[in-house]
């Protein structure tokens, strides 16, 4: 077997045997349920979920198969399998989601066993990213770089992924179940709008504890997570959540599919009721069972090794020259970079949005590439944003200028993270069963309009989200600006909403007015920059003016020409 | 119905008792809560085994003051898809302490035949023409676990481990 | 069965589609009584309105009964100048392929 060397592909949990046996099992047992299922032996009502428990979706023009990158971390060789998965068994590429997994667009349901195994091969899978279950853990996906990092929140979403797995009472909850968890005070993983969000931190005398968010969501009824507790031990960690999903299996509704997750029941209970009923089942499950004992918690942090970094300074002079000789570049490194915790090192955003394209798509080559530079600049290993752009987390700063040639020759050097075009949109009616409109052509149609660098830099952070339909999933309530496709006598419409946050101000976007053509929204987001843009106060966020100014200027420019 | 328990088929020596019909009082009965609750007195002397039915909606705190008369449960699945039925299980043996045979009754299918045993399932009730070959290979298709369960009584010692047996 | 202004000379005909549960392909039930499917929508059985359940009915049954496709129903559409329309956006894109990879579906095949 290949064994990964500790310190190579630092920061990704290395499986041992009963891991590795574990997945090869998880696959056959797949392709036997794929064979009763061509057999007659499984309705399709029954293989259903069996599928979905393994990723696999119909859409509209084939399968779709959702693979797993647990907490969006991965090494360079599970990267160029995937690159090779697209090129074998889909059309070339795969697209990259805002639960930080892949999506391949064209697969077969008889190719999906080879598949699995091809990627058990590379120790990856695709269990639990779809179906009523605890899906896959999410995170900050500058986990084990950034500046402000108090917990490292891979451990414990590792945790969380080995303890969700094939849980054998909470498989078949009400509905899907999701779980973020951030290891800083800062929110880069959408906390209050999962199921369960779970911020790690440390008390005065440095031990680990949790607060735990439930009952956040988007769909069709958005909710903010609600505080239930502030302070879990992390020896209590696991029975913790044990409780809450418990009292979740039990209560949560399965009369109606849109009132089955936990938001609704924790709505419907009320914050006070539904922490008592997770209290008072804790209690009882509190003890040597469900410990989540120290030397668990070190073996797993073991397993992930970690970056031999070395002992550099920051602004190394090479950098500061190329900086100055390469206005592009420093560009790319204003809005693409962040500082990382070991000076000398910092954290690179490869955008996958350029002008025009599609939001999260990759090409087996983009991801070769990409899995070459992660070799070449860090460590070997890479992470998904939950943004949908993918981050090499520990790059020497004087090797940031080599990054950057070999990306912007590739065209994957886009100076957009954190801007207007770094939108993200959900596959909508061009792939998606579910869709009432299409998001891509609309997310193409904007970021082309916005494509000039500068013009986005001088706007500077403004998050535009898409979805195809109220499921939500390009998370546009959260949008600064939201757009949501809607389907009116069969035309494509898109309503807009302003003052979604999806950080620690977690905020619910307000829709603006009466939806609008495709092409006239283009024209209304140009108009709110416009309004955002002649109202703002130096250093003022767009969310920030928004709140000073209110939405009537908005309003008023938008629906002006109707 | 086809009987499954150590994944085989098995001879039912339980009979199920329609609301209405006549309670056998020479062998073991199930009969549902509800009639349990209407005319528990009635059955007081009884010497034959007596089981109880119970919707997937009554969950374990409901029947556990008279746990102590019922040498079977049999948990409703009312669609597979409803999983209430392993968080009620689970309730009986661990909260409980409920020592007698918890049966599967309604829908459920081989691939959820290991998440029953291990949340303290001892039988199931498998649909009519069930392929018996798809029960039997559900014992022995995965063998790690990642949590402790009630075939596997060690306390989360790693998170995941082999499987006895 | 409301349709617009500007197309209500033409007839609204049904077509019956399904995937194919071995690859998800979509696929159209063809003209004929041996219920056969095809690959791509010019070569689908059309319907008027009344005769649409009973066949819906034989198909799904047929389908489901040997394993053959999921998901199977009928959608409206359009003839034109000889052009098959679906009403649908939806159904426009599910016979073509998607509208911006337009190098790849049954639009890349034609
Ligand atoms: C193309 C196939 C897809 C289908 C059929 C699908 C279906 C759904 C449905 C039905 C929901 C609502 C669930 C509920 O509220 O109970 C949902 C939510 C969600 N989806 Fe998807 N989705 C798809 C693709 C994606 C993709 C590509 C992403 C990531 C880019 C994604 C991310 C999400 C997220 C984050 C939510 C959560 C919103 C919430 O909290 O309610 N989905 N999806
Ligand atoms: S938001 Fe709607 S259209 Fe978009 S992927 Fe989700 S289900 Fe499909």
């Amino acid at each position: 077997m290949n064994h990964i060397a500790p310190g190579r592909n630092a920061g990704v949990y290395s499986y041992d045997d009963i891991d590795r046996r574990f997945v090869a099992e998880r696959v056959e047992q797949f392709r036997a349920q794929v064979e009763r299922r061509l057999s007659g032996e499984l309705t399709e009502d029954e293989f259903k979920p069996l599928r979905l428990m393994n990723g696999l979706y119909l859409q509209l023009h084939a399968y779709m198969l959702r693979v797993a990158v647990p907490y969006g971390v991965l090494t360079s060789r599970q990267l160029r399998k995937l690159a090779e998965i697209g090129r074998k068994y889909d059309k070339g590429y795969g697209h990259f989601t805002t639960r930080q997994n892949l999506q391949f667009n064209w697969i077969k349901l008889e190719d999906t066993p080879a598949i699995l195994h091809e990627l058990a091969e590379v120790d990856m899978h695709a269990l639990q990213t779809s179906g009523n279950c605890v899906r896959n853990v999410t995170t900050d996906q500058f986990v084990g770089a950034a500046r402000d990092e108090v917990v490292d929140g891979r451990v414990y979403a590792e945790i969380l992924r080995q303890w969700t797995t094939l849980h054998p009472e909470f498989t078949f909850l009400p509905r899907k179940f999701k779980i973020a968890i951030m290891g800083s005070d800062a929110d880069r993983a959408a906390i209050r709008v999962h199921d369960v969000g779970v911020f790690a931190k440390r008390n005065e005398r440095g031990e680990v504890g949790f607060t735990f968010y439930v009952g956040g969501g988007l769909g069709r009824s958005p909710f903010i997570g609600k505080l239930i507790r502030d302070w879990v031990p992390e020896e209590d960690f696991v029975a913790y959540l044990e409780a809450i999903l418990r009292v979740y299996n039990q209560y949560g509704r399965r009369d109606n599919i849109y009132k089955a997750r936990i938001k609704i029941l924790v709505h419907e209970l009320g914050q006070e009721k539904f922490t008592r009923e997770v209290e008072e089942e804790f209690a009882r499950l509190r003890g040597p069972k469900y410990r989540l004992a120290p030397e668990i918690v070190d073996e797993i942090r073991r397993r992930f090794g970690g970056p031999a970094f070395e002992t550099l300074t920051d602004e190394p002079e090479s950098f500061q020259a190329a900086k100055a000789a390469n206005p592009d570049f420093a560009r790319w490194v204003a809005v693409n970079v962040l500082a990382h915790k070991v000076p000398g090192y910092a954290a690179a955003t490869i955008s996958l949005k350029p002008a025009g394209g599609i939001p999260g798509d990759a090409t087996s080559e983009q991801m070769e590439l990409v899995a070459d530079l992660a070799d070449a600049h860090s460590f070997g290993e890479l992470r998904v944003s939950h943004v949908q752009n993918l981050v090499l987390a520990h790059v020497r700063q004087d090797a940031l200028f080599t990054l950057w040639t070999a990306l912007e020759a590739n065209g994957l050097g886009t100076p957009n993270a954190g801007l207007i075009g770094d939108i993200i949109a959900c596959p909508g009616l061009d792939y998606c069963a579910l869709a009432n409109a299409r998001s891509i052509p609309l997310a193409q149609a904007i970021s082309a309009r916005f494509a000039d660098p500068a013009r986005q830099q001088a706007i500077g952070e403004l998050g535009i989200k898409i979805s195809g339909c109220i499921n939500a999933c390009g998370h546009h309530h959260v949008g600064a600006i939201g757009i949501l496709g809607v389907d009116k006598k069969g035309e494509e419409f898109y309503q807009i909403t302003v003052g979604g946050d999806p950080t620690l101000t977690t905020a619910i976007g307000d829709i603006l007015g009466p939806a609008v053509t495709a092409d006239e929204t283009v024209d209304a987001i140009e108009a709110i920059v416009e309004v955002y843009l002649s109202n703002r106060h130096d250093g003022e966020r767009f969310i920030d003016t928004l709140k000073r100014v209110g939405h009537g200027p908005f309003k008023e420019r938008v629906y002006a020409a109707h | 119905m086809p009987l499954i328990k150590d994944g085989r088929i098995v001879e039912d020596e339980w009979v199920a008792v329609a609301d209405g019909e006549p309670v056998p009082a020479d062998r073991p009965a199930i009969v549902t809560f509800e009639r349990w609750q209407a005319e528990r007195a009635s059955f007081d002397g009884r010497n034959a085994a007596l089981g109880v039915r119970v919707k997937s909606g009554t969950l374990a705190p409901a029947i556990a003051p008279d746990l102590d008369r019922f040498a079977l449960v049999a948990i409703e699945f009312p669609k597979f898809r409803d999983g209430r039925g392993f968080s009620t299980a689970r309730e009986l043996r661990e909260r409980y302490g409920y020592e007698g045979e918890i049966r599967a009754v309604g829908h459920v299918i081989p691939d959820q035949y290991r998440f029953l045993l291990r949340t303290g399932f001892t039988s199931a009730e498998a649909p009519e023409n069930t392929n018996p070959e798809s029960w039997a290979h559900a014992l022995t298709e995965i063998t790690v676990a990642f949590q402790p369960s009630l075939d596997d009584p060690q306390p989360l010692s790693l998170l995941r481990r082999r499987l006895g047996s | 069965m409301a349709l617009n202004d500007q197309s209500s000379n033409e007839a609204v005909l049904k077509a019956i589609t399904a995937n194919r549960l071995r690859d998800g392909e979509v696929i159209f039930l063809a003209p004929g009584p041996d219920l056969r499917w095809v690959e791509r929508l010019d070569d689908a059985a059309l319907f008027e309105d009344a005769a649409t359940d009973a066949a819906l009915a034989a198909a799904k049954a047929q389908a489901e009964g040997e394993q053959f496709a999921v998901d199977v129903y009928a959608f409206d559409l359009r003839v034109a100048d000889g052009q098959r329309v679906p009403v649908k956006t939806r159904e426009r894109i599910r016979a073509l392929g998607p509208t911006v990879r337009i190098d790849l579906g049954k639009q890349a095949a034609a």
